[in-house]
């Protein structure tokens, strides 16, 4: 996103130009941000600031929902509760001002970690594999180079559901069902069609003359490939895998109908918490929030590559 | 390895020697390095994309059934692909997938268009606002499905509190929902929040590369605003606008996560797309071998129109 503005061109916007595209653009992002910011607020909001209409803008903040996001409770008679010793922690304390005590850990934090381990796990493999088969296709004569680069594209286009009922069946047999290593492995195979396509633009555009030089200096064809050209490409290595890193951690499809418990990620898992009487909105948004928080902070940091990434992939395909 | 250390030092030796006998020699384990190189990328496609595809090819075939694998399986020809074809429920089904691919392709172009002329003016903070605009697009359709339907809730939801308050009508009149008129548009308003700034990215890589010396002949040739935009403006971005239509409608076509978690295909059958027809036959009436003839179709369907598609594309561009 570098501005190359040429001083005073004829080409250039005029200031009032410019002013009234941005805030047309500024109107636009405010009204784009309320639902997000609406969920992060309901996430510190009680259970009845929830669903008091109309909704509640200013309100008393409370942990609640996080408490119930990470604990599983039950409903105790007053008696009971009085002949406990004193709360432990402050979400004991507000589980018992509703008649109810902390019955143990929600599955949330497994599910969480699950997340964790798939998304990194796939999208270390996709980038590792992409970068190799990138390279090969960019740089080397492949017999029916163009069709196997189609052939790697073309299986993006399968609806997941369609995918998921053969490796349904796949994976009953072979035993990978509900396993983290059958979900990393299904997600790698979805990533590296994107990772070769996008890695071979980037390798694409580094002259060859830095590995001919090398070569010509001593060094082998893999060590070139290792010691040149992998430096060379870091930008478009890290841009791949921050697009394989979202794409498995928000993946839902696949991860609904593979898995149930030990391998379940957060994406099914957040739709289902569910409190006394229907969804526990709190809950639900504290769930939602500390999900979406990760992406939230990567989009504004990384932001530059993230741009390059989605454009290029754009310009090239 | 072995192999890699061999072909590396034929590379070495192949440097000394002369330039046609080094060519030929280092080919070779060139060639053996791009097969190391491409071929686990392309042995796990096959065993995670192309068996389970070719599996699903022959199982359209029978009358498998993924909860039932004792029973006998029987060819049945093509009895499925006719029964479907012929089937008013897939039709229908067809028709809600059109109606939402369509719209929200027409409605994200429109606005990512929009977004992208006026951003690429260049005001102050362009950079930080894009970024702003972007950050739906980068969150999980599933999770974004689910805290949309606490938006959309007649009584307590803020996008009906928000519609109440602009219309005067009452909050609760109406169900976004849980209305067969209104939650087709549901799920297109989603959709549209969601992916309006991905279309408006590629349309902004589309207007930064048109060069400034385009306008500024026209500047010299006293063209007048309106009419760059349509001599130049357009006409250059739009190969970039037809990828992004494209690229929206094949994600379209397939989708599923947000649509199953907003409305799951309801009320009734009103926002069915086609792979929550294509989810329900599979792994609610475990009819593998009638899904499996169904995944078929719809993936034949997004192939031959993305080929159309291309080809027009590439028409365009060569223009």
């Amino acid at each position: 996103m570098t501005s190359a503005t040429t001083a005073h061109s004829v080409v250039e916007p005029s200031a009032t130009t410019r002013r009234f595209a941005g805030s047309l653009v500024v109107l636009y992002a405010i009204i784009t941000m309320i639902p997000l910011v609406w969920i992060m607020l309901t996430a510190f909001k009680s259970p009845d600031d929830a669903i008091s209409y109309p909704p509640k803008v200013m309100f008393k903040p409370s942990l609640e929902g996080f408490c119930n996001l990470f604990t599983t409770r039950s409903r105790q008679t007053p008696e009971f509760i009085r002949s406990l010793g004193p709360p432990q922690g402050l979400c004991d304390s507000i589980a018992r001002s509703r008649n109810m005590v902390v019955a143990g850990p929600s599955n949330y934090v497994p599910r969480f970690v699950n997340s964790l381990i798939i998304a990194f796990g796939s999208t270390v493999l996709a980038v590792a594999l992409g970068t190799l088969s990138a390279y090969g296709f960019s740089r080397f004569r492949v017999p029916l180079k163009d069709d196997l680069l189609f052939f790697i594209l073309s299986t993006r286009m399968m609806p997941p559901i369609a995918v998921a009922i053969p490796i349904y069946l796949m994976y009953r047999t072979i035993g990978l069902s509900d396993t983290r290593l059958g979900m990393i492995l299904l997600y790698t195979s979805v990533n590296v069609s994107l990772a070769v396509w996008l890695l071979k633009g980037f390798i694409d555009e580094i002259p060859r003359e830095y590995e001919e030089a090398a070569m010509i200096d001593g060094y082998t064809r893999f060590q070139a490939f290792v010691k040149v050209v992998l430096p060379q490409a870091t930008t478009g290595i890290a841009a791949t895998a921050i697009f394989c890193l979202i794409f498995a951690w928000n993946e839902y499809a696949f991860a609904v109908l593979l898995t149930s418990g030990n391998a379940q990620t957060a994406p099914p898992f957040i739709p289902i918490i569910i409190g006394e009487g229907g969804q526990d909105w709190p809950a639900v948004a504290a769930g939602t929030t500390l999900f979406l928080v990760p992406i939230v902070v990567f989009t504004v940091l990384l932001r530059k590559h993230l741009l390059r990434g989605i454009t290029f992939g754009a310009v090239r395909k | 390895m072995n192999e890699l250390s061999a072909s590396s030092r034929i590379t070495y030796r192949a440097v000394m020697v002369r330039p046609g006998v080094a060519r030929r020699i280092r080919g070779l384990s060139d060639r053996t390095l791009a097969w190391l190189f491409i071929t686990p990328t392309i042995v796990l496609l096959l065993a995670i994309n192309i068996f389970p595809l070719l599996w699903t090819i022959y199982l359209s075939f029978t009358n498998y059934r993924a909860n039932r694998a004792n029973v006998p399986t029987i060819w049945l020809g093509a009895d499925w692909y006719q029964s479907i074809l012929t089937d008013p429920d897939i039709w229908a089904a067809m028709q809600v997938t059109a109606h939402f691919v369509i719209w929200t392709v027409v409605i994200e172009t429109v606005l990512g268009f929009g977004l992208a002329y006026l951003i690429d003016k260049k005001f102050r903070g362009h950079g930080m606002w894009t970024t702003i605009i972007l950050l739906p697009m980068m969150l999980s359709p599933a999770v974004v499905g689910n805290f949309w339907t606490f938006l959309y809730q007649p009584q307590i939801g803020l996008f009906n509190y928000v519609v109440a308050f602009f219309t005067g009508r009452a909050a609760s009149s109406f169900q976004m929902l849980g209305d067969v008129t209104l939650s087709p548009w549901a799920i297109v308003i989603v959709d549209a929040w969601m992916w309006t700034p991905y279309v408006m990215l590629i349309c902004l890589a589309g207007l930064r590369s048109i060069p400034d010396y385009i306008y500024e002949a026209a500047e010299v040739d006293r063209a007048s605003k309106w009419r760059q935009f349509w001599s130049i403006t357009l006409p250059m971005a739009l190969p970039f606008i037809m990828l992004a239509v494209l690229f929206r409608g094949i994600e379209n076509f397939k989708m599923f996560d947000m649509v199953n978690l907003l409305t799951g295909g309801g009320p009734g059958s009103t926002t069915e797309v086609a792979s929550i027809t294509l989810k329900r036959a599979a792994f609610e009436s475990w009819r593998t071998g009638y899904s499996s003839a169904f995944a078929i179709i719809l993936f034949v369907t997004v192939f031959g129109l993305a080929n159309i598609y291309v080809k027009a594309l590439n028409k365009v561009k060569s223009r």
